[in-house]
């Protein structure tokens, strides 16, 4: 595998049909004399264009998304003339909200601070203050929007983030539309951002799709799931299909299982008021888990181009069969107080804003499978939860035993099953665990890891999720953002899980700090295997 | 942790890292590369801190090779340095005295790691040849840097017939952001471009390898102009409509002019030594467009550079240069410049009788077209 981490993001290259469908539309020419295709130092840059964020007070615009916007900036990859428009309930002006993104960028950003690129930036900052339902503030966006395209040449090319809850998408796409702000004309485009959660059921993510595909054409539609703008979740596939090692064995006559883990060690923290009612199966599985399911378990695509990773993924995951039991072979759990890491933390149903009655689950695991020539019989083990051990997201592919032992049992008798971990956050890298002899006289074999690292290098330089997908964003390249068919697929899967869990039982409940309920070891000694620990 | 090796063997130095590793309790290493550099001794503190701040993107052992040929006495002395503030990876220092600073290949080829691709870098002017040097030919990736050198062009030239893949010059990597910048605008705003005007810092090596770039990919005039910089001053494309117009007076902050459109601020400062190792190290298979480029870098410009700012002194040299390179001979186009010419003209034009200096003519940017 590569350790550079641009090389591995350019394998997923260019979607050429969207290129050049954007270029065919906005009459662009397709020769410009200065490329040249073995030119690899030349990065993408946008062109001219300005993103607006609505919800620019939140947590996650401060935290993730201004820095990195200047971020992208510092690393010049941002067009000149680039625009950033907070709009938000606040009564701001545009200095007021210039100090808010000093301030966030000062704080998260991950390249140093440059005078000169804050100052360029800057000048392109503007704020809007209103409601999301309110016309008079659209109609302000609008003229900020066209004083932008007049002084900073952004060219009428905008892409409008909505940083908000769901309930509010729909007053904003249609205020959006009803402001004549949803189209720019034949010269330009505009471009929607939605993060998740895309809906929390099939039929609202139906509906959710509707309403803002009335608006915008489903190519201007950009879903985040901030898992695949990670640079270990693109590197799972260089991992799969550059090298000659593991696609051998990546399959049901070698592989005994797979287990895909993503551990917070926090609680809900803050969220109560978004989190009740959705639980961890809707908030992880259904989107990020699954997804590094389709990328663990696809078949080759094609190419890279985004057409072709799509109908491979959607073919992995129309193929996800749900167990026969959901009994037996799914857990729920909440976290009850106690310690963690040395803190006293509450449990969930003692936490702000939480019905003490409450069944949403904090901690939830499934057992799928997939129904292929390559996996059946292979069981997915997906688990999810909050205050748990520590904080890792990880995807385990552990081996099948070796089918003979020239040693006797005592010799083995602390040699587990091959392992190999693709470790997503923190620590990304990947390690493999395999059996050794201890030194010594007599043979004694024992498992040892192997590890490569790829983050411990590369954090500092190697850009973040969020970084990677604005840009793309801006650039429109939509091989990183989810389709709607695949939110959809996402819902069909986990819908009986969670409509069996509404009328079966409550969850179970789990001390903080450790790895989930007894029930979710239950439910894999049910099969003879074991959780690893991450 | 620092280790002080003296009169030492490379065996030695490999088992003395080999023990350091374990002590700190990492025994394996992750670096993707081996990067030596040759240097000397007044420049190695700084390429120390540049290797190692790149290494930090490409974790690497960092091998630097200090020549000390005018000592009498052979020795071998190390300076091995792990698990500190230089980033991930380990650094050593090895310093050639007497006859063994001309054989430093056979100290660095037991010291460099399995497998992982060797990068050779010279942080001052380097050999003319860099694939036949000895630490050049047990690299896959050179790095030189002509504008190390007191006369850049004469080692681009030199550079240029020894070429061999893998070469590479920071003078080439200098100019990735303005490249870039160039080639975005030119896809914003698709028009043909019917000449071209680069300007920089006079003796620069990096505006002329700009402008042979453009000459090269556009196939039209190139004016140059010599001021006093820093780096790169403006470059502008003509269109139909106008020109197009990349500004940066201060080395910092630049400005992009697109006729009809209103003018952008761009960021674009001049780069670290790091930050330009950093890139070179990103990619390590052949640079076909550097290679290209090289190729055509002496080719002669048919309009004489026009020196607008700098001293009679570096005009003269300017002169020298175009003589060389059979390019017609400087033009002073500068007020300031233009008092001082009438000393100019007569040893510029003494030096070069075919092709006479004319102060005056103050030619109009992309005249040719």
């Amino acid at each position: 595998m590569s350790r550079n981490g641009k090389k591995d993001a350019d394998a997923f290259g260019p979607s050429i049909t969207h290129r050049l469908l954007d270029e065919l539309e906005h009459g662009s020419n397709l020769s410009n004399p200065l490329r040249d295709a073995q030119d690899r130092r030349l990065p993408r840059i946008a062109g001219p264009c300005g993103l607006v964020i609505f919800g620019v007070t939140g947590d996650l615009s401060r935290k993730k998304l201004m820095p990195a916007i200047y971020d992208l900036a510092n690393r010049g990859l941002l067009p000149p003339g680039f625009a950033l428009v907070g709009f938000a309930r606040r009564d701001w002006a545009d200095q007021d909200f210039e100090q808010v993104v000093y301030e966030s960028v000062k704080e998260h950003s991950r390249t140093p601070f440059r005078e000169e690129v804050w100052n360029q930036l800057s000048q392109g900052f503007r704020f809007v203050p209103g409601e999301f339902g309110d016309p008079e503030a659209f109609e302000q966006l609008k003229s900020t929007i066209d004083e932008l395209d007049r002084l900073r040449g952004t060219n009428g090319n905008h892409a409008f983030y909505l940083s908000v809850p769901p309930k509010f998408f729909p007053n904003v796409v249609k205020q959006l539309k009803e402001s004549g702000l949803s189209d720019g004309g034949p010269e330009s485009w505009r471009r929607v951002v939605i993060e998740k959660p895309f809906g929390h059921d099939l039929a609202s993510a139906k509906e959710l799709n509707r309403v803002v595909g009335e608006v915008f054409s489903p190519k201007s539609v950009f879903r985040i799931d901030h898992y695949l703008g990670k640079e270990t979740v693109q590197n799972i596939l260089a991992l799969r299909f550059a090298n000659t090692m593991f696609e051998p064995i990546w399959n049901r006559n070698y592989v005994d299982h797979v287990q895909i883990t993503m551990a917070e060690d926090i609680g809900i923290g803050g969220r109560a008021g978004y989190y009740d009612g959705i639980g961890a199966a809707r908030d992880v599985i259904q989107n990020h888990l699954l997804q590094l399911l389709a990328l663990t378990a696809m078949e080759e695509p094609g190419s890279f181009e985004a057409d072709s990773v799509f109908a491979e993924k959607v073919k992995v995951l129309s193929a996800v069969q749900l167990p026969e039991d959901l009994g037996k072979h799914s857990v729920r759990g909440q976290y009850s107080g106690g310690w963690q890491g040395g803190e006293k933390v509450l449990g969930f149903l003692e936490e702000d804003g939480i019905n003490p009655n409450s069944i949403t689950d904090t901690y939830a695991a499934v057992k799928l499978e997939i129904d292929t020539r390559r996996w059946a019989g292979v069981p997915f083990y997906l688990r999810t939860g909050k205050r748990l051990g520590r904080r890792v997201t990880e995807i385990a592919v552990v081996f099948q035993r070796a089918p003979h032992l020239p040693f006797t049992d005592t010799m083995t008798e602390e040699l587990g099953q091959n392992a190999l971990v693709i470790r997503v956050q923190p620590d990304e890298g990947v390690t493999v665990r395999f059996g050794s002899k201890v030194p010594g006289t007599s043979m004694e074999v024992r498992d040892v890891s192997m590890d490569f690292q790829y983050g411990e290098a590369f954090t500092e330089s190697s850009p973040e999720a969020y970084e990677r997908l604005i840009l793309d964003v801006l650039l429109g390249d939509p091989p990183l953002f989810p389709r709607n068919e695949e939110v959809e697929l996402g819902w069909e899967i986990l819908d009986p899980i969670e409509q069996y869990w509404a009328s079966n039982g409550k969850p179970a409940q789990y001390g903080a700090g450790t790895w989930g309920p007894a029930e979710a070891d239950e439910m894999l000694a049910l099969d003879g295997r074991v959780w690893r620990r991450p | 942790m620092i280790i002080d090796l003296t009169d030492t063997t490379s065996g030695k130095i490999a088992s003395t890292l080999v023990a350091a590793r374990h002590r700190s309790g990492t025994p394996t290493t992750g670096a993707v590369l081996t990067l030596v550099v040759s240097t000397e001794e007044r420049h190695h503190y700084d390429a120390m801190k540049a290797a190692g701040r790149a290494a930090r993107e490409h974790p690497a052992r960092i091998i630097i090779v200090i020549g000390r040929p005018d000592t009498a006495r052979t020795r071998l002395d190390a300076e091995v340095r792990v698990g500190d503030e230089n980033g991930p990876g380990e650094v050593i220092v090895l310093r050639l005295y007497g006859e063994l600073s001309a054989h430093a290949d056979s100290v660095v080829v037991p010291l460099l790691l399995p497998d992982v691709p060797v990068v050779t870098w010279w942080p001052d002017e380097g050999p003319d040849a860099p694939s036949k040097d000895p630490l050049g030919a047990l690299a896959q990736r050179r790095i030189t840097d002509a504008a190390e050198y007191y006369k850049p062009m004469t080692k681009l030239t030199a550079r240029a017939d020894a070429y061999q893949s893998g070469d590479t010059d920071l003078a080439w990597t200098r100019l990735t952001p303005w490249r870039s910048m160039l080639a975005a605008a030119l896809d914003q705003f698709p028009r043909p471009v019917s000449a071209v005007a680069v300007s920089g810092e006079e003796g620069n090596p990096s505006v002329r390898v700009l402008a042979v770039w453009l000459r090269q990919r556009l196939g039209v005039p190139v004016t140059r102009t010599a001021d006093e910089g820093p780096g790169i001053t403006s470059v502008e494309l003509m269109t139909p409509d106008g020109p197009i117009r990349l500004d940066r007076p201060d080395g910092e902050l630049a400005t992009l002019a697109i006729p009809g459109q209103p003018d952008r601020p761009v960021a674009l400062k001049r780069r670290e030594t790091a930050e330009l190792i950093a890139e070179e190290l990103r990619r390590l298979d052949q640079d076909d467009v550097y290679a290209r480029m090289l190729a055509e870098v002496a080719e002669p410009f048919t309009q004489p550079l026009q020196v607008a700012g700098p001293t009679v002194e570096a005009a003269r040299k300017a002169a020298k240069e175009a003589q060389k390179l059979g390019e017609p001979a400087p033009v002073v186009v500068s007020e300031q410049a233009e008092a001082e010419a009438g000393e100019l003209a007569e040893p510029a034009a003494a030096a070069d009788e075919a092709a006479p200096a004319k102060p005056a003519a103050k030619a109009p940017k992309g005249e040719s077209a």
